[in-house]
């Protein structure tokens, strides 16, 4: 029970009553990643200095002096954070065997609060991607691939077949960290949000995804996708954990200049018994091409659950969103452009052997570096930022942007609380059906529920809502006013204990172990 | 010599043209170039007049304990790569932080120079791929600069003659904060480059000044002038030779009444003398190209000291496109003035304008005149005080020390002192004699205990530092002249008698 269960009820009392030891509750995580190896969520396991840090909030906790709810808590966090000694990869040959000199801020709030760093989650290249399928050390494999849930309800076309060819995505770009924490092989994890790479892998792994505010945690650290829209994610079980990690990260950094000057105050949430103050809007944009029927119902179904507990429900319109996608393509594009010019080989990463001149070693490097989907985004944003180009597509674009963050501006002075969306277009498909579309096509789709958010900077969670038909999860997205978190998650947390989201039977973990692990050894260092 | 040939051809050509066609603003700068010009023989056009336009880009670095945007310590000629912190080595996933010292060297800087602060202003980043660079940017104020249309009051004398000295202004576009890059170095035999990253990062001041200038030596002028502001307002050490101003040189000559010609960048200037000397030769170079029928190209060139002249430099492949595009990851400074300050504001995380316009220093201008007016000195000495670092500060030690008055004492600081410190390539903090030494030997002078001759005998005594004070050396040298009425006529009778004939022949008549 102690390994499934949340943060604040469960496995914190465990450590503080003695049920369950740091090292203990270590241990059995990183037992659970070995056997889930095949999941490839995690790229660098960090067994040994994992172990020394449980051995470290033991003691702690023997002289009953724990650092705070987190001290002991093995968490997980996404390879795109510097991490102190631990490889640094992005999923990209340019940062292969890189090790940073420092931790990003969150890293080093979660370590002085006695959280146990197990590892680094694996994620699309320099999270570029909505599938963790495009990273180079091969895709994540859905932990819920692997539950007794969707063996039953997924007819595998043969038995050779079975759920090696039927595996289903994570989702990403954070797709790691949901598939490790959907995995029980941690408790929490960092992921990071530019356009749903949080909220997307939570929806198909079936947790809780949290993107806050732009502004309210530190990215200090974090290895830039869009400086303007990256925020860390927060990628727990159940809301309270979300609430407690948030708790533990959020408030002002003097390293990071974009992060707000007000201190943050912790909250616990508290357990809402009336809705009926609350106005849920509906925004009928979100209504996308591509919704499916099954969460087109969800979603409906949700809205009513509001309304029947005596919420107001009202459908509104952010009449911009439609051209967020397009808009967020010039910006993400020009801004990575510009972030991914200091990979040059010089100070470090990868760098060719290609020693004609300078600039031919920067291009070897950058090409040799670099895959299909980051080199590609690299020319289209300077592309776009030629003089020639400026003013027509950067400029536009950023008063689209402008348009978008005021449409949400306008429906939340409207009296609107809580906007209510769905948060993926369906739930998880087939790696081998999603890889017949390219990355870029994707994106686009797979970002168009979440995207609009990290345009306008405000807070979002995808909360775990229902099994599809076949048996995959499903999560409904709600998105609040800026740094209204405690709002947004105490109404988060209504809908989660109103839906009760079943737990992953992940029992088919130990059949796999062995015959996956071999498979996927040998896919990913081929 | 080729060189001095084709000043003439400039200048001449601009004599004519003073009373020609040239516009009412051009007229005035006529006048002024006009007065350097002698008369030189005529050159091959002969009929239509250049006029020679130039125009400023100089970089300041800040004088700051760290850099711009990071903590690492500013330092020259430290180890290289010692003064390298993480941001400045541009590790994935570092961020630039603001240095609130260099925001307000900059606004200090912008008010000396009469500029319009902008209360709010923006950080760009500027693209280009060089090993000095590591992030593959600069971030810099492209948009809104911290401060613009300022100008600059400079004064230079003609005809090098120091009692005729004209002030001229020259406009000041633009003062942009930017980071400075690393530094370079090219081992061409073992085809290796070496990168020093102590110098990345480095807050600069780029002053940008409108193309008001028409020579060498007003380009040195305005320089010198604004150097020694900055050195005042220690907003920055502004040591050329230390690399902490860099200046920039755009020339370019057209006729008058027509449009600008095009215009070359002269670089690698490290002097202000050569600054003179490079902006000459361009517009000489010019002149000379155009009138043999040649083109100017839009190039960048480079002076080269030793041979005096210019020469197109290494051109970055073609026409750079640096891809400007906002810094995303600085907010955009917010300057604040004694209205618009916010009353909860914690005062160490704002930058008050007015704050700093009331502590800034007597500018280098104020400084002269106060001279001129309190010691009566004439105009010219006050720039010469100024221009020699701790001079002014010695005279006014010697007049407080001493009942000459400042009219006599400065003849004895310009004309003694320095001229003994340039002869021996000295500064005045290591003049042999104090300003207590020489106020010691003025006052024997003003009270008539020796002669003026004597004085400068016991000058000479001083330079040699041996620890003596003026009136042993006078004593030793026996170089005290006689009081006594009775000595005096004693020795006149002691003359006297031994001329006896002499004496004799005068009463005569």
């Amino acid at each position: 029970a102690a390994l499934t269960g949340g943060l604040r009820f469960q496995v914190s009392a465990a450590l503080r009553e003695g049920r369950v030891t740091p090292t203990e509750l270590c241990q059995r995580c990183l037992s659970l990643i070995k056997s889930t190896r095949f999941l490839n969520a995690y790229i660098t396991v960090a067994e040994e200095a994992a172990r020394k840090q449980a051995e470290e909030s033991e003691k702690r906790y023997r002289r009953g002096q724990p650092l705070s709810v987190l001290d002991g808590i093995p968490v997980a966090v996404k390879d795109n954070f510097n991490t102190a000694g631990i490889e640094t990869t992005c999923a990209s040959n340019m940062l292969k065997g890189y090790i940073s000199p420092y931790n990003a801020t969150v890293v080093q709030k979660l370590l002085d609060q006695g959280a146990v760093l197990l590892g680094k989650t694996n994620l699309d290249e320099f999270a570029m991607g909505s599938g963790s399928t495009d990273g180079v050390f091969g895709p994540v494999r859905n932990p819920w691939s692997y539950s007794r849930q969707y063996k039953e309800k997924s007819i595998p076309k043969s038995h050779s077949d079975g759920a090696e060819s039927n595996w289903v995505i994570t989702g990403g770009s954070s797709g790691g960290s949901a598939a490790a924490v959907s995995s029980f092989t941690c408790f929490a994890a960092l992921g990071s949000d530019t356009g749903g790479s949080t909220r997307n892998p939570a929806a198909h792994c079936g947790v809780v995804g949290l993107k806050p505010t732009y502004g309210l945690i530190s990215r200090h650290g974090l290895i830039p996708l869009v400086n303007s829209m990256d925020v860390p994610g927060i990628l727990t079980r159940c809301v309270d954990d979300a609430a407690i990690m948030l708790g533990s990260l959020a408030g002002h950094d003097p390293k990071d200049s974009t992060t707000v000057q007000d201190n943050f105050k912790p909250f616990e949430l508290p357990n809402l018994t009336d809705v009926s103050k609350l106005s849920i809007g509906i925004p009928k944009e979100y209504h996308a091409p591509g919704l499916s029927s099954e969460i087109l119902a969800l979603w409906s179904k949700a809205a009513d659950l509001f309304k029947n507990a005596g919420a107001k429900v009202i459908e509104v319109s952010l009449p911009h969103t439609c051209y967020s996608i397009v808009c967020y393509h010039v910006l993400c594009t020009a801004e990575v452009a510009s972030n991914m010019a200091r990979f040059d080989g010089l100070e470090y990463g990868h760098r060719s052997d290609m020693k004609k001149s300078t600039e031919s070693m920067y291009a070897a490097t950058r090409r040799e570096g670099f895959n299909d989907v980051v080199r590609g985004r690299i020319l289209s944003g300077n592309y776009f930022l030629l003089k020639q180009n400026y003013e027509n597509y950067f400029i536009k674009a950023q008063k689209v942007r402008r348009l978008i963050a005021n449409d949400f501006v306008k429906v939340f002075r409207s009296g609107i609380d809580i906007l209510l969306t769905p948060t993926t277009l369906s739930d998880a498909v087939p790696y081998m059906e999603f890889i017949k579309e390219d990355n870029r096509t994707r994106s686009a789709q797979d970002d168009i529920l979440t995207q609009a958010a990290n345009m306008a900077g405000l807070p979002a969670i995808n909360v775990p809502t229902a099994l599809s038909e076949r048996g995959l999860p499903v999560g409904l997205q709600f998105i609040g006013r800026s740094f209204q978190e405690k709002q947004l998650l105490t109404v988060a947390k209504w809908f989660e204990k109103q839906v009760k989201f079943p737990v992953i039977q992940l029992e088919e973990v130990k059949r796999h172990d062995h015959t996956v692990l071999q498979h996927q050894k040998s896919a990913s260092f081929s | 010599a080729g060189a001095r040939g084709c000043a003439g051809v400039w200048r001449r050509a601009w004599q004519r043209g003073a009373g020609g066609p040239a516009s009412a603003r051009r007229g005035q700068r006529a006048v002024a170039c006009n007065t350097r010009g002698g008369a030189v023989p005529a050159g091959k056009s002969g009929l239509t007049p250049w006029v020679p336009v130039v125009g400023l880009e100089i970089h300041a670095q800040i004088s700051s304990n760290s850099k711009l945007f990071s903590g690492s310590q500013v330092q020259f000629a430290a180890p290289p790569n010692s003064l390298v912190s993480f941001f400045d080595a541009s590790l994935p996933g570092t961020l630039p932080v603001l240095n609130r010292r260099c925001v307000e060297a900059a606004v200090m800087t912008g008010l000396a120079l009469n500029c319009s602060i902008n209360k709010k202003s923006l950080f760009d980043r500027k693209h280009y791929f060089y090993a000095d660079l590591p992030a593959g940017y600069q971030i810099t104020q492209q948009r809104v600069p911290i401060a613009v249309n300022g100008s600059l009051s400079y004064s230079l004398c003609i005809d090098n003659k120091m009692s005729q000295m004209v002030t001229k202004t020259v406009r000041i576009k633009q003062i942009q904060l930017e980071q400075d890059s690393g530094k370079s170095l090219h081992d061409d035999t073992r085809s290796q480059t070496l990168v020093d990253l102590n110098r990345a990062g480095v807050g600069l001041m780029e002053v940008v000044m409108e193309p008001d200038m028409c020579c060498g030596e007003e380009a040195a002028a305005a320089v010198r002038e604004l150097q020694l502001i900055l050195q005042t307002l220690g907003s920055s050490q502004a040591v050329m030779a230390e690399g902490q101003l860099r200046v920039d040189a755009n020339v370019s000559v057209h006729h008058p009444g027509e449009p600008y010609g095009v215009r070359t960048e002269v670089k690698n200037i490290n002097s202000i003398r050569f600054l003179a000397k490079a902006v000459d030769y361009e517009i000489q170079r010019q002149i000379g190209e155009l009138e043999n029928g040649g083109t100017i190209l839009n190039e960048t060139r480079a002076f080269d000291s030793k041979l005096g002249c210019t020469v197109p430099m290494r051109d970055k492949e073609g026409k750079q496109d640096y891809r400007f595009m906002p810094e995303p990851n600085l907010p955009p400074l917010i300057l604040y003035d004694a209205k618009s300050l916010p009353a909860n504001m914690n005062h160490q995380q704002v930058v008050n304008i007015d704050w700093i316009h009331e502590r800034l220093p007597d500018l280098p201008s104020v400084k002269r005149a106060k001279l001129v007016e309190c010691y009566g000195i004439l105009p010219e000495h006050s720039f010469t005080l100024l221009n020699e670092e701790g001079l002014t500060e010695f005279f006014e030690n010697v007049v407080k020390q001493t009942q000459m008055k400042p009219k006599k004492v400065i003849g004895w600081i310009l004309n003694d002192l320095l001229g003994y410190l340039k002869q021996h390539s000295l500064t005045v903090k290591e003049s042999p004699v104090s300003s207590f030494l020489l106020a010691d030997l003025l006052n024997l002078l003003e009270k008539n205990e020796i002669s003026s001759t004597a004085a400068k005998q016991v000058l000479v005594e001083l330079w040699k530092g041996e620890g003596k004070t003026p009136l042993q050396i006078v004593k030793e040298k026996k170089l005290e002249l006689v009081q006594d009425q009775k000595e005096l006529e004693q020795i006149c009778q002691a003359v006297m008698d031994r001329q006896e004939n002499e004496v004799i022949m005068m009463v005569l008549g």
